[in-house]
């Protein structure tokens, strides 16, 4: 039974997800139920699948007892550990807020098609964390974006459905990118097998073939992450979408989406493979820089919450990417760190948002003049998380920022250690604008329907934010796990 | 030269066809008509992946005395996962396109950013 957990992670959702929509409509009263308890169950799995691959370094499963590379295979590293848990756990906290949070934004006859989507959104982004299989790889991808556009377009108003589907149109470009690169590769090497390509292919390198292909990869890939420039669908869509999926979305998806570009990067081909006509590495940074510091900036001009949130993923993301550019020991452990930091406080951000507007109405920085004394809690968790997002000292932003830095300065980068010190500053700025009117400002006319949010909807906010805090407090833990998973991602353990 | 247009025919068909989709996504208002350029622009990498699975002289690979040589039958099946991907998202994106037109009452781009609340 144990050794079936890896397919179970992919096939437990996924059969809930599909029971859901055909069952009869008493069932689906209770669709919330179902959806926890299988996502639960899946955070037990994930808990057990990552215990073992960090005592084994690898897990693998295969299909059908068919050898990889006939069969397809499921791998589990200790990188692959630490997102998944990730996911499960995020989704876990997505799905107990949107019990309260759900109905207040969905028609009621809605709720167990959107639970059924975000079942399918999770068993998506689980298919390509664990998969060993480069073409499963974009299967996955397409079954979690699938899901992802129709959560976006459940958003209130009408915009999320522009939202939703100039998404659907960019991603759907990105993912024929990424089939076509797929191609590619399978031209040159000949194999699916990501341990086979990356046996196969250094014989290849050279060939225009192969660097077509990693070229239409990594741009697909980037538009699925939201990488400056190609971020442009991420701001409406976040912003438009339920406060449960902008959580979940922000948290996990785009997070993924960074793991199958390491994936690609590290695991597909070597770190060796650095084409001499294409500098990869370099466009990648200095991307990610223009990123760190367009979308702050453009963060700072926003008067929306959720947009703000939205701006501020962008510049985000260019730390992760950032990191996994530099790719030194250092820098890709800051990289992986920043990458539990950022799902889970922005997570927690995207759930005070949907708390502050279920409770006041409040949807610009301007409305919220005295929340700070009215919904303590919420306004509590918010400035946690954004105090770890910023990067202040005893939160876990401090700790993937201080990797960050140190790791470009150990590979020499002297002009980018100002870049991730001004983005961290930039990101102080634009929360100021949100936390000076709660807790500095006399309260405004706007009175809350209600002092503070069900217990139901506050508890993951709050749970989150504080293991942003605790993460920090115990920095080794965490540290620990990402520098394995670095040291075997670029292969000196 | 000749040899590189009527030798690898098979992947200027596929660019041809690829830009061509691409253009429609790009260039067309009507968010139907990037529906369509986005089926031509998947269709065009389909096509690519079948052509590369031809093997000279290979038959269809099915068992068959006669056979000799086959065909890679990896990409044909890849390629049936694929047009079922692609089938979902067309029917998806077509379900938004009747909302949209529920909703603005159009399904021209400029239109619809004429009437959103919040600019574009």
């Amino acid at each position: 039974m144990t050794e079936h957990f890896p397919a179970l992670l992919v096939i437990l959702p996924l059969l809930a997800a599909v029971l859901i929509p055909f069952s009869p409509a008493a069932v689906k009263r209770s669709a919330w139920h179902i959806s926890f308890a299988s996502a639960a169950a899946s955070l037990a799995l994930a808990a057990r699948l990552a215990w073992e691959a960090f005592a084994l370094g690898k897990v693998s499963y295969w299909f059908g007892g068919w050898a990889p590379p006939w069969g397809i295979e499921y791998s589990i590293d200790p990188l692959g550990a630490l997102l998944l848990l990730l996911t499960a756990f995020v989704t876990c906290a997505a799905l107990s807020y949107s019990r309260a949070a759900a109905p207040a934004e969905l028609a009621a006859e809605r709720l167990p098609y959107f639970y059924s989507c975000m079942l399918l959104f999770t068993s998506g982004l689980t298919g390509i964390i664990i998969t060993g299989d480069i073409f499963n790889l974009y299967v996955f991808i397409e079954i979690a974006s699938l899901a992802g556009y129709a959560l976006i377009a459940a958003g209130r108003r009408r915009e999320a459905l522009v939202a939703s589907y100039n998404y659907l149109i960019l991603g759907t470009i990105a993912a024929t990118f990424i089939l076509l690169g797929i191609g590619y590769l399978y031209m040159a090497a000949g194999t699916l097998n990501m341990a086979d390509l990356r046996e196969r292919l250094p014989q290849v390198y050279h060939t225009k073939t192969v660097l077509t292909g990693f070229a239409f990869l990594v741009v697909g890939l980037s538009i699925k992450t939201a990488l400056f420039p190609l971020h442009i669908w991420l701001p409406d869509a976040y912003t438009h979408a339920p406060s449960p999926v902008s959580a979940l979305l922000a948290a996990t998806g785009t997070k993924v989406g960074i793991y199958a570009m390491i994936r690609v990067i590290f695991t597909v081909f070597k770190p060796e493979f650095n084409p001499s006509t294409v500098p990869m590495t370099v466009i990648l940074a200095g991307l990610a820089c223009a990123g760190i510091i367009y979308g702050a900036l453009v963060a700072l001009a926003q008067t929306n919450i959720k947009r703000l949130l939205a701006y501020s993923s962008v510049s985000q993301i260019g730390y992760i990417i950032l990191g996994a550019a530099i790719s030194n020991q250092t820098a890709m452990t800051g990289s992986l760190l920043h990458i539990i930091n950022h799902a889970l406080m922005k997570a927690s951000l995207f759930m005070c948002a949907g708390i502050i507007l279920m409770s006041t109405g409040a949807e610009k920085t301007g409305d919220l003049k005295g929340l700070g004394r009215r919904m303590p809690l919420t306004m509590a968790a918010f400035t946690a998380a954004a105090c770890s997002l910023a990067g202040l000292p005893l939160t876990a932003g401090f700790i993937s920022k201080w990797h960050l830095a140190l790791g470009a300065v150990e590979a020499g980068l002297w002009l980018v250690v100002p870049v991730i010190l001004a983005g961290s500053l930039l990101t102080a700025v634009y929360f100021w604008k949100i936390i000076e009117p709660a807790y500095f400002s006399p309260a405004g006319e706007r009175r809350p329907v209600r002092p503070e949010a069900p217990a139901g909807m506050l508890a993951p906010a709050v749970l989150l934010a504080a293991l942003g805090v605790a993460l920090g407090l115990a920095a080794h833990f965490p540290a620990l796990g990402a520098g394995r998973a670095a040291a075997l991602l670029l292969g000196n353990p | 030269m000749i040899e590189l247009i009527a030798g690898k025919y098979n992947y200027w068909i596929y660019i041809c066809l690829m830009m061509i989709g691409f253009y429609a996504i790009i260039a067309k208002g009507n968010l139907i008509k990037k529906i369509i350029g986005i089926n031509i622009f998947q269709s065009a990498v389909f096509l690519f992946y079948i052509s590369i699975s031809k093997v000279r002289g290979g038959t269809a690979p099915i068992l068959w005395e006669n056979a000799v040589l086959y065909d890679n039958p990896l990409p044909h099946v890849l390629i049936l996962t694929a047009i079922v991907v692609s089938v979902s998202t067309t029917a998806l994106a077509l379900a938004l396109v009747i909302r949209i037109r529920k909703e603005f009452g159009a399904m021209e781009e400029d239109r619809i950013a004429k009437l959103r609340s919040d600019g574009p």
